[in-house]
Parts: C-alpha cells; sequence; structure tokens
C-alpha cells in the first residue's frame, strides 16, 4: 500500500483557475455571466425592436404628408374596427379555425395509430415520416401545393381521370370556398395551410394519446362501453390538451404568415398581407403595428386559456 | 398488441401520404419538358434542367448567401443558447420564468412581426442592410433550438458528476470541458443542425433584413410569385430539401435516445 | 498554524459552531466536531438531519453560513471542492460515463497534469488495490454495482486524499455484498491509515465499521463516541430510540426499576423473561405485565408487555426461550444497571 506515501503534485495555479475560484464561491455570480450574452441579444436586439415597433401603434399618420405624428392616440387602434379591416381580421381568424380544425381531424388517426398501435419500428417511422416534411423547406411545401392546385395541375387531372371534375367545378362554383381554379381560392389557401402546419399537430395529440393508460381503455370496454362511447368519453377527453398545444401551433403560424396567401389564394387580403403592405407601400407603420398586436394578443388570450387545460404538459 | 381497425389504419396512412406527395411531385417536375405551366402529366422527360441550374450564377450566389448566413447564426446560436441552457437547466431564481418565455418568443410571434421590428430597428440606427443584418434576424430564433436541446440534456446530466469532477481536482473550466462538454456534446449537434437547417430555409424574416441580398429562399419567393424557368425552380428545391434533411437526419439519430428533437417552428 | 504548534496531531477535521440553512430550513443548525487522523467516522442519523449536509460542506460543495471549518488546521471556508484535500466517494457513485473505468481513475491525476503513462500506471495500481484488475477499458454501464463502487472508491484514493469522504456508500448494495464491503472498507482504512468520514442512516452499519459514531437529529448533534458507548449509553431518548430502539423511561418509573431518578434508557435485550416459579436474579427488579404483542425476528422474539401501573416495555428474548402468548401474564426481571441515565435529557 504505497498510496498515501507520497504526495502529487499541485495542480497549476493559473488565471482560469483563480477565476473558476471566484465563479464557484458565488454561484449567482456564474448564473449571471452565463445568462447575459443571450440576454443582451434578445432583450436588446429583439424586446427592443419590438417594443420600438408595437409601441408605435399608439402613433398615427398624418394624412396629407404620410409622416408619423409622434403624439400618443387610440385612433390607430381604433382603425382596426373599421369594416375594412375588421373584414380582414375577421377573414383571417376564419381561416386559422379552419385550419386548425382540419389540422386536428387528419393528425388524430396518425397520432392515434402511432401512439396506440405501432410497435417501435414503425413508431420510429412514423416519427421520422412527420418530422422530416415538419423541417423541409417551408418555400418548397408551398411551391408543392402551388404545382397541384394549378388549374392545368394533377389534382385537376386526377379529378377528370376519376370522372369528378363536374364535383370540383360545382365546389368551385361555390361562394366564399370557390374561385377560378384551387389556386386561387380559399380552399387552396386552407389546403396549403393544412399541409404545412399538420406534423405540429400530429406530434403534441401523439405525445398526449401516449399518456393515456392503456388499462384505462380496456376497463372502460370491460365494463361493456362500446367503441364509439369510449373514445367520445375516454380516449378524446384526454387527447384534449394535446389537440389544444397543437392548435396553438397551427393558430398562430396561420395567423401571421402573408407568403401563402401571397401565392396561392384570392386578392381579399389577411392579416399578414395588410401588415405587409402597411408598412411597406403604404408607409403606415403605425397601422402596421396595431395589426400585429392582433397575433399577439390572440395568442396571449389562446395561452391562457392552454394553459388552464394543461396542455403544456403535452407540448 | 392488438390489431389496429383497418378503417384507422386508412386514414393514418392517408395522412401521412397527403404530407409527403407534394414533394414528390416536385421530385417529379423537375424532369418535365414544359416551363411555361404545371400541366399534368408533363409532356416530356428532360435532364436539361439540371444543366442550366448548373450554370445560373444568381442561384450559386444565392446559395453561397445562404450557406454563409446559415453557419455564421448557427455558431451564434450556439454559444448563446449553451449559455443560456447552462444558466437555467438548474439554477432557481426570481425572474427564470419570463426569462425562458423570452428565449421561445421569437419562434412563438408571428416571424412578419419579428421582421418588421428588426428592421424597424436598423432603419432608426441607420445601419446598412449586410449579411449581418440578416444573421442577427436568424440567430434570434436559431438560440431557442439549441437551448432547447442542451437543456434537455442538461436536466439529464446527473448533478453528482460535477461535483465528482471538482471534487478530483479539476476547476471550473476543466469540468465544462472534460465533463460537460463530452456528455452534452451531440445535443449540442444535433441543436447545431436544426439550427442551420431553420436557417438555410428561413424566408419570412429575412425578407425585411436582406435588402437587396438574395438568400436561396428569398430567390425561390421571387421565382414563385414571377416564374420564369419552373422546372429551375423544382431543381433548387429538391436541393434545399437536401440540404435540409440530412442535418435533420443526422440531429435525429443523434438525439433518439429518449429526447425528442425539440424546439419545432418558424 | 498557532504560534506554539503543539506535537499533537492536529484534528482532521474540525467544525466549530458551523450553521448552514437552506431558505428557513436549517440543515446544519450549530455543529461541533472533532474528527481525529486515521480516525473512521460515522455520522448517523435519519434523512434531513444534517449528516449529508456536513459530508458536504466538508468536501466542499456546500459553505457554512456561520461558524468554522478546518481540515487539518487549514481553514477551509471559501475554498472550491478542487482545492481541499479530501475526497469523495458519491451515492450514485458518479462514474464519468463517457469514459473508460482506466480514466474514470485516472481523471485526478489527468487534472494535476499527470503524463497519460504515470497515470495510467497510478490507476492499475489503485484498481488492483480494490481488486478489479483488467477492468481499466471496460465502461461504467458495463460493471455491476458492486464493481461501480470499488471503482469509485478507486477514483477517489489515486489522488491521495487526506480524508475519505463516503456518502451512503453501501446504501445501493445488496445484504450480502454490503457485509463483504463493509469488511473490505474497514480493512483498506487500516492499511492506509487514513481518516475515513462516512454517512449512513443504516445504525449497523455504522455500529459495526466506525471506531466512532455522531448521531444527528434536526441539524444538531445529539451524541458522539464509540458505538459501545453511543449503543449501551444513549444520551437523549432521540438516540435510544434511532440505535437499536431502546425502552425509554420517566424518571419516576426508572425509579420504580431500581435505576436513577432521571429519564434512562433500557436495552430490550437486557431484560430476561422469568420461567414461572423461577427467582429474580440477584440485582434485578422483578416485573409483572400482560403480553400485547410477539414478533419473531429470527434471533429474537420482541415481545411486548403493558404493566398494572400502565408502564409498556419491549423486552428481546432467545427465540429458542419458550415463547409468551399474547394475552398472558408474564414475569420479567429488569437488571438495575441496565436502567441507565440519558444525561442529554433533563
Amino acid at each position: 500500500m504505497s498510496l498515501a506515501s507520497l504526495d502529487l503534485p499541485a495542480p497549476r495555479d493559473g488565471l482560469l483557475r483563480r477565476l473558476s475560484d471566484m465563479l464557484v464561491r458565488r454561484a449567482r455570480l456564474l448564473t449571471l455571466l452565463l445568462l447575459l450574452p443571450p440576454l443582451l441579444w434578445l432583450g436588446l436586439v429583439y424586446l427592443g425592436s419590438l417594443f420600438v415597433f408595437l409601441g408605435q401603434s399608439v402613433f398615427s399618420i398624418d394624412e396629407f404628408s404620410g409622416t408619423i405624428v409622434r403624439e400618443p392616440t387610440t385612433a390607430t387602434l381604433l382603425e382596426l374596427f373599421r369594416p375594412a379591416n375588421l373584414d380582414i381580421l375577421l377573414r383571417t381568424i376564419g381561416i386559422s379555425a379552419a385550419v386548425t380544425v382540419l389540422c386536428a381531424i387528419i393528425a388524430f388517426p396518425i397520432a392515434y395509430y402511432a401512439a396506440r398501435y405501432a410497435g417501435p419500428r414503425v413508431k420510429a417511422a412514423f416519427y421520422l415520416a412527420v418530422m422530416m416534411p415538419l423541417w423541409s423547406s417551408y418555400l418548397v411545401k408551398v411551391y408543392g401545393w402551388k404545382l397541384l392546385l394549378a388549374k392545368e395541375g394533377a389534382i385537376g387531372w386526377f379529378a377528370g381521370k376519376l370522372g369528378l371534375a363536374g364535383a370540383l367545378e360545382a365546389w368551385l362554383a361555390l361562394p366564399l370556398v370557390g374561385g377560378p381554379s384551387l389556386s386561387v381560392s380559399y380552399t387552396g389557401m386552407v389546403l396549403t395551410f393544412t399541409y404545412l402546419w399538420l406534423p405540429f399537430m400530429i406530434l403534441p395529440v401523439q405525445a398526449a394519446l401516449e399518456r393515456v393508460p392503456p388499462h384505462l381503455i380496456e376497463a372502460a370496454g370491460d365494463l361493456g362501453a362500446a367503441p364509439g362511447l369510449v373514445f367520445r368519453t375516454v380516449i378524446l377527453p384526454l387527447a384534449m390538451p394535446g389537440v389544444v398545444a397543437g392548435a396553438i401551433f397551427t393558430f398562430s403560424l396561420t395567423l401571421g404568415d402573408y407568403i401563402v396567401p401571397q401565392i396561392i389564394g384570392t386578392s381579399a387580403l389577411v392579416l399578414g398581407q395588410a401588415v405587409y403592405t402597411l408598412q411597406g407601400t403604404a408607409g403606415n407603420i403605425p397601422l402596421a403595428a396595431a395589426f400585429s398586436l392582433v397575433p399577439i394578443l390572440v395568442m396571449a388570450v389562446f395561452l391562457t386559456l392552454a394553459k388552464r387545460t394543461g396542455a403544456f404538459d403535452a407540448l | 398488441m392488438t390489431r389496429a381497425p383497418l378503417s384507422l389504419k386508412i386514414a393514418a396512412i392517408g395522412g401521412l401520404a397527403f404530407l409527403h406527395i407534394p414533394l414528390l411531385f416536385i421530385l417529379l417536375y423537375c424532369f418535365t419538358t414544359e416551363e411555361k405551366s404545371y400541366a399534368f402529366p408533363p409532356p416530356g422527360f428532360t435532364l436539361k434542367w439540371f444543366g442550366v441550374v448548373w450554370g445560373r450564377a444568381d442561384i450559386w450566389a444565392a446559395v453561397g448567401l445562404s450557406l454563409k448566413v446559415a453557419s455564421i447564426a448557427t455558431v451564434l446560436a450556439l454559444i448563446l443558447g449553451t449559455l443560456a441552457a447552462g444558466a437555467l437547466a438548474r439554477a432557481r431564481f426570481f425572474g427564470r420564468e419570463p426569462i425562458s418565455l423570452l428565449f421561445v418568443l421569437p419562434i412563438a410571434l408571428p416571424g412578419i412581426v419579428t421582421g418588421i421590428a428588426l428592421r424597424q430597428a436598423f432603419g432608426l440606427m441607420e445601419i446598412p442592410f449586410s449579411v449581418w443584418t440578416i444573421v442577427l434576424g436568424h440567430a434570434t430564433f436559431c438560440i431557442v433550438v439549441v437551448y432547447n436541446n442542451a437543456v434537455a440534456r442538461l436536466r439529464r446530466l446527473s448533478p453528482s458528476l460535477i461535483e465528482a469532477s471538482m471534487d478530483l481536482g479539476a476547476d471550473a473550466f476543466q469540468t465544462f470541458r472534460l465533463v460537460v462538454l463530452p456528455n452534452i456534446g451531440t445535443a449540442l449537434l444535433a441543436g447545431g443542425m436544426l439550427a442551420f437547417a431553420l436557417s438555410f430555409d428561413e424566408v419570412i424574416v429575412t425578407t425585411f433584413t436582406a435588402g437587396q441580398q438574395s438568400t436561396l429562399p428569398i430567390w425561390m419567393l421571387s421565382e414563385l410569385i414571377r416564374p420564369r424557368q419552373r422546372p429551375v425552380t423544382n431543381v433548387v428545391a429538391v436541393l434545399v430539401i437536401l440540404v435540409t434533411f440530412l442535418p435533420i437526419l443526422a440531429a435525429y439519430y443523434l438525439t433518439r435516445h429518449g429526447e425528442a428533437v425539440a424546439g419545432a417552428g418558424k | 498554524m498557532h504560534a506554539h504548534a503543539a506535537p499533537i496531531a492536529l484534528p482532521a477535521v474540525r467544525f466549530a459552531s458551523v450553521v448552514r440553512h437552506f431558505g428557513a430550513v436549517r440543515a446544519v443548525d450549530g455543529v461541533d466536531l472533532s474528527i481525529a487522523p486515521g480516525e473512521f467516522f460515522a455520522m448517523l442519523g435519519p434523512s434531513g438531519s444534517g449528516k449529508t449536509t456536513c459530508l458536504r460542506l466538508i468536501a466542499g460543495f456546500e459553505q457554512p453560513d456561520a461558524g468554522h471549518i478546518e481540515i487539518f488546521g487549514e481553514t477551509v471556508e471559501g475554498l472550491p471542492p478542487y482545492r481541499r484535500a479530501v475526497n469523495t466517494v458519491f451515492q450514485d457513485y458518479a462514474l464519468f460515463p463517457h469514459l473508460s473505468v482506466g480514466d474514470n481513475v485516472a481523471y485526478g491525476l489527468r487534472v494535476r497534469g499527470i503524463g497519460r503513462a504515470d497515470r495510467d500506471r497510478m490507476a492499475r495500481e489503485a484498481l488492483a488495490m480494490v481488486k478489479l484488475s483488467g477492468m481499466e477499458t471496460r465502461r461504467p454501464a458495463q460493471l455491476s454495482g458492486g464493481q461501480r463502487q470499488r471503482v469509485a472508491l478507486a477514483r477517489a484514493l489515486v489522488v491521495r486524499p487526506k480524508v475519505l469522504l463516503l456518502d451512503e456508500p453501501l446504501g445501493a448494495l445488496d445484504l450480502k455484498l454490503r457485509e463483504e464491503m463493509q469488511s473490505e472498507l474497514k480493512g483498506l482504512q487500516r492499511a492506509l491509515g487514513l481518516t475515513f468520514v462516512f454517512v449512513t442512516h443504516d445504525q449497523s452499519e455504522a455500529l459495526s465499521m466506525a471506531d466512532r459514531v455522531a448521531v444527528f437529529n434536526e441539524g444538531r448533534i445529539v451524541q458522539v463516541g464509540p458505538p459501545e458507548e453511543v449503543y449501551e449509553r444513549p444520551a437523549t431518548r432521540f438516540v435510544a430510540r434511532f440505535v437499536g430502539s431502546a425502552n425509554v423511561l420517566e424518571a419516576r418509573e426508572a425509579q420504580a426499576l431500581g435505576g436513577p431518578a432521571r429519564p434512562s434508557s433500557l436495552r430490550p435485550e437486557k431484560i430476561a423473561l422469568l420461567a414461572p416459579g423461577a427467582p429474580v436474579p440477584e440485582g434485578a427488579a422483578l416485573v409483572e405485565a400482560r403480553v400485547t404483542d410477539v414478533s419473531y425476528q429470527g434471533p429474537v422474539r420482541r415481545v411486548s408487555v403493558l404493566t398494572g401501573e400502565g408502564l409498556a416495555l419491549t423486552a428481546a428474548i432467545p427465540a429458542t426461550a419458550a415463547g409468551a402468548m399474547v394475552g398472558a401474564t408474564v414475569r420479567l426481571a429488569v437488571p438495575r444497571d441496565a436502567v441507565r441515565s440519558m444525561e442529554g435529557e433533563q
């Protein structure tokens, strides 16, 4: 047993080691130093810009010179409630709601199958199959739908081959959802949005469903509940937090988008486009800021409600 | 395991097909001979568009700019995201919740709001548009991706490992280099790859922070609004899919044990 | 160093009125302590009693809010763990998962700037000492619990600490392995002549291994002494009950049994069950009581009784002795000198 007999060399006592002494002694200082660079970046660069921009919603624009009048006023915020602007808001919220419902309907079977029936291998494959489109290029995905929805494109061709050309025509002839072709209709816009945000709905719903204990479903079955009843009374309520969590994404992402409506959709403006035009060609920053407050406000309300349903555990 | 009802199976597979078919069509249209419309089925097939893309300087300039921006933004996000994760993974202090919310905010709020806010700030401070103005915007929303990955891994790292290292004579910096970094390395790599993919693909914020510069998504956007040679756009789109696909796949394999690829979102 | 450095050895560890609180919780509430060099010292107590915090204060993972800590005469308040000549064997072993067993053991040497060849040789020697030769290239995940424990031990010993700290070192091992490690740890400590400080909530572990035991309760040390003394002469009700579940007697009850007129303890195994008609042994008091409960515990039977005066006692009698039945009246002999005053009680 020679171990205790000799002494080891002391570690070199450099500048770093002395700096380390200070940091170890004061854990709070360490936390602060770690936090400082990212906090400065986000606090200054991001929050700063955000407040400066949004703050302008209390200014107004001089109608003759087109310059910003830097006096606090509620006039710009009230302008949101003018019929034309209210139209834009309601239209955007309507589209967002439609996209959210459609996403939930398509996502549920995928999430349910992956959570309840898939073995580990299939589950991994499902996961990748959902993740890949989620992380694929946004523009590429939009472009894919432009191809499909074009008048001369694949959907029209398949409809013709399947003898559904008449049905497609009839759908496009409907008011509101219709239009000259799918690529310039609300139908096309909602489809594209649904496609874009679907993975954001699948993942939280699957996470929520995976937390439903299988024996709960079996127990309900044992008690004589029909499958439909089990679904309505057991599975659906337990999956709800996941659906709400997914809806946060689908709703907010649709609410703020201005590129899809620009490429696929009607000439009627949605919120994102309105903001874009207002800050650009119209040069009305105060109104653009006022419009920008709407999605932030809607999301704040949404998040507060979601917090109560426990949706955040499903994120 | 019980067998799934047939209708459920069909609905699930149908849903997944819905997610993938549009991407297949993009690939298909790379080879069409028709360049003025999206006629289906394509009247003929050709490989010439790949050659056209190869010869287009504007595309390669855009690719170069995108790669440059994504690289710088990723490095910045890695540094800032790791620092933030190190500070917030375990510490409990007043103001912790609002600070973590702040990191998520850039992807939680619509990109257009972030974009206009940054553009306004650049205008106010008279900062001319450059690679750095784009990077500034991208790093802002890439931080959270790195942060989420690093925080998840740090929380699984037993605190006694750090104590053991110091107990054995390592100072804080040695401990970070020899114990913490090797244990969170793959999570950082995964976060970095996702950040890269996110930046490479970003268009909404970039429209406001790029000025006259053209990243690849900006180039694509202008092609979508005013199409010229449509199949050229398809070839570029496939290129973009590949560039983002590989890092995401790699990130998945690096983190699949126990944690999901965190921090989704545009 | 004091001006008149006495030739007598400095304590390996000394605490003077050490206080550490977490928020409103006083985890360590005024602890005085002196551990001699080469001593095997046990800190025993229930969870939350402050024993682990004391260990962490020695290691440097915690800093005292008040009071004073010395290690071999050197004041260590404010010193980070890496500047202290103490090392720790962690409860969860805290082996580095990304390093091989050999590199785990060599870690402390590496951060001291010792070359690869030297540190590999020293790591091999240390692993041989804990009987793990040839395991150098394994990963910690490939080892059993007992093997991990030995690696943790080798890793701490290879950097030649002056004091080795062990946090519940045997807690995660099964019974047989635990007994084996107990004697091995004891042998290692004797051979190296090192000071070992170990924390445990298991009284039998503390009693069998330690030279001295400190019993902790609610952030304070309630008794320190050799195992025999702590066991035979508990100073407080808490020690009496926590170490070996002794009977606790009020002054009046102790006096009635011929003991001192003070709160006293009475070990269950000192009480004898008398056969019917057998004479009361010299120097013992006779107690007649009704049996309320009997539980069989292998070598002994614990018999709970209640006397007519309302005194509840527990006796541990050899399991082979003729059993007392619940409800029966029995005669018990309590030796007067087994009723011992608890000096820490009023």
